[in-house]
């Protein structure tokens, strides 16, 4: 018997139980469909919080005061005010493998235009930071050096705060806002950035000179900085160099032996995407192991389905063996019924899973990506569940006793 | 394989079948059966129920094998054959007609005709043309595309001859294959038959009635799993018995005309 006769053989009684093939496949049609569309949320989470590490830069470094405790957490707020403003500058300027360094104070404010009040967290900072954070101003200008030096009280505001304060598509440059009572003139806009993998919408924000920020809302301008230095290294392979040297300076500034711990922590962003792609790996795996048991179960209602069909069918059997088909030709006919169950469910389920991809994209807003191997896989997986399950019952026909099949009633 | 008449094609020595050899229910079915069978021959098995004629076609057939003695078939040894042998033998030397037709349901004539070939590995258009001639031979050439449950007994048992000639067998094996059918077409079957013992296959028939017996040329009884009589004979012929009934109904149906037409002079 040729394949292709053989195959034709089983799609013909398949087709004889229409209704019933189809239900048996339904196990295998979810069970792929589960594994495509879960792997697909998962690689999509998973690229999400790639291109947003790499959007902020894999060569970002943040300096933050208070040592990092054995937990490897920072101590609360105020754990100590460690690093001073010569700090900075020194951070800033001597260490060669540093690019950019910008303080990072913040604050959530209440900011004014005529009536209307919005809440937003307000950042003081350097020029530097939106270089650092690639985040140019759309309009208008963003606060030079002499701002800083003279601690002017200029804003720059990011656009969710723009539309809430002024509407959609208003300039507000030229503007006066105010933040708690001093009176601020806008001077920029800056680019619409999105929204970060968790949610949290990086428009809501407005910008201030550091020294501004420091006398205005920290109340006053002294030797410690109260906030973060970010600081860029010149390449991303000279991250873990800048963040030694870093370390280095702070601790001969700060003159720590060898036996104290630093008073400062270092956090490096590639590190933090690490993790956070691990988290997304997890669940990536737990999802597709959930799918895999479906498949599996799948698998059981093809080998349920085909012993029935090898009961029911046991003197087709006796008449086939009669006439001359031998034990492999019955093992392979029912094998194959097995594996065109299979591998039709497979294949509606790669269907009806890329489909549920792109509907959950496309409903929930949440990314997903369908990777052509996992397609690969699960439709080999499905083919593979297909033969398993479908030895036991094909052996049972194949070794059936001729007349005791035709005699079966 | 030598085609000649006159050699031995079927020869059962000493062989015995024992159900459930062993348990309590111990049946002993076939107590030493010696017989050799021509090529060309055709020959009746006779017996009374649960005599044990079905479990010698059987054995016969290749669908089992003897507890003990031997069996050989042309030439060959049955009793130490795998079970992909015996189902090579089945399908290549003998065709079977089974007392219940066992045709595979939904599926059409010609498809079931086809089956033995499909295991003998032949081309789909080979396979067409062979299980439609085996059909026209039959009378069946109208029906191919029917299904078992839109045919008659007597065409049902019509496709299972077709089915069992479409391989061009050796023997053709036949377990009461009249038992369903009134005797006209008890005798058209008995007529092809015949054909077909005339054109070299060699046919055993099992039945219980002693009209179909005579159509053979040697006529075994078994009785308790024993050969109890063998009997060589001038068989009647089938096609003769055919022409007169025909010529007799004939006669009959123009007595009727005849009436009908005197019936009307008389209004
Ligand atoms: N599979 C079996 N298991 C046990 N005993 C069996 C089996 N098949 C047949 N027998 C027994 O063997 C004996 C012969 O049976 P067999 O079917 O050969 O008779 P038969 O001559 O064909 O009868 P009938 O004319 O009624 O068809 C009977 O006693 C029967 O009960
Ligand atoms: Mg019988």
């Amino acid at each position: 018997m040729s394949p292709f006769q053989i195959l034709l053989v089983a799609m013909r009684a398949l087709w004889r139980n229409k209704l019933r093939s189809f239900l048996t496949t339904l196990g295998i049609i979810i069970g792929v469909g589960e594994v495509i569309s879960m792997m697909a949320i998962g690689a999509g989470a998973k690229a999400q919080v790639e291109s947003t590490f790499a959007a902020m830069g894999t060569n970002l470094l943040i300096v933050l005061p208070g040592a990092a405790n054995t937990s490897g957490q920072r101590g609360g707020f105020g754990s100590g005010q460690t690093i001073t403003w010569d700090d900075f500058s020194a951070i800033r300027d001597e260490v060669p493998t540093v690019k950019h360094a910008a303080p990072s104070l913040r604050s959530s404010q209440s900011i004014v235009a005529g009536e209307v009040n919005w809440t937003t967290s307000v950042t003081g900072t350097t020029p530097d930071y939106f270089d650092i954070r690639n985040w140019p101003v759309a309009s208008g200008s963003a606060f030079t050096q002499s701002d800083i030096d003279a601690g002017t009280k200029v804003i720059i505001l990011g656009q969710t705060v723009v539309e809430k304060l002024f509407g959609a598509n208003a300039d507000p440059v030229g503007q006066s806002v105010r933040v708690g009572t001093t009176p601020f003139n806008v001077i920029g806009v800056a680019a619409k950035k999105g929204q970060s993998a968790s949610g949290q919408d990086y428009d809501d924000t407005a910008f201030l000179p550091a020294t501004t920020f420091a006398q205005k809302i920290q109340g006053g301008l002294n030797r410690y900085l109260s906030g973060q230095i970010y600081v860029e290294a010149i390449s991303s392979d000279a991250t873990e160099r800048a963040e030694k040297d870093v370390t280095a300076l702070l601790r001969q500034r700060h003159h720590l032996t060898d036996r104290d711990d630093d008073d400062f922590s270092i956090r490096n962003l590639s590190e933090m995407a690490d993790s956070r792609q691990q988290s997304a790996d997890t669940m990536t795996a737990l999802l597709a192991s959930v799918a895999a048991v479906s498949l599996l179960v799948g698998g059981i209602g093809i080998m349920n389905i085909m012993l029935v069909s090898v009961t029911e069918r046991t003197r087709e059997i006796g008449v086939r063996m009669a006439l001359g088909a031998k034990p492999y030709n019955v093992l392979l006919q029912f094998l194959t019924e097995a594996l065109v169950l299979s591998m039709l469910g497979g294949l509606v389920g790669v269907i009806i899973g890329v489909g549920t991809a792109q509907w959950i994209a496309i409903r929930f807003g949440w990314a997903t990506l369908v990777q052509p191997q996992v397609i690969m896989l699960s439709f080999a997986f499905s083919a593979f569940v297909g033969v398993v399950f479908g030895v036991y019952p094909a052996r049972k026909a194949s070794q059936l006793d001729p007349i005791e099949a035709l005699r079966y009633e | 394989m030598t085609g000649a008449t006159g050699d031995t094609l079927i020869e059962l020595r000493d062989v015995h079948k024992i159900y459930g050899q062993g348990t309590e229910a111990e049946v002993h079915a076939l107590r030493g059966i010696t017989v050799a069978i021509t090529r060309g021959e055709f020959v009746a098995i006779m017996g009374t129920s649960g005599s044990g004629k079905s479990t010698l076609m059987n054995l016969l057939g290749c669908l089992d094998r003897p507890t003990s003695g031997s069996y050989h078939l042309a030439g060959r040894e049955i009793a130490r054959m795998s079970k992909g042998e015996l189902a090579e033998t089945r399908n290549e030397v003998l065709g079977f007609v089974f007392q219940n037709f066992n045709l595979l349901s939904r599926t059409s004539a010609l498809e079931n005709v086809e089956l033995p070939l499909i295991y003998r590995g032949e081309k789909s258009k080979v396979r067409k043309a062979r299980a439609k001639e085996s059909l026209e031979r039959v009378g069946l050439g109208q029906r191919m595309g029917h299904t078992p449950n839109q045919l008659s007994g007597g065409q049902q048992q019509r496709v299972a001859i077709a089915r069992a000639l479409v391989g061009k067998p050796e023997v053709l094996l036949a377990d009461e294959p009249t038992g369903n059918l009134d005797s006209r077409t008890s005798t058209e079957v008995m007529a092809l038959f015949q054909e077909l013992g005339e054109s070299g296959i060699t046919v055993v028939l099992v039945t219980h009635e002693p009209d179909i017996a005579e159509y053979a040329s040697r006529v075994l009884v078994v009785k308790d799993g024993v050969v109890v009589s063998d009997e060589r004979k001038t068989p009647k012929r089938a096609a003769d018995e055919l022409d007169r009934v025909s010529q007799g109904s004939a006669a009959i149906a123009a007595q009727l005309a005849r009436t009908k037409a005197e019936a009307e002079a008389a209004r």
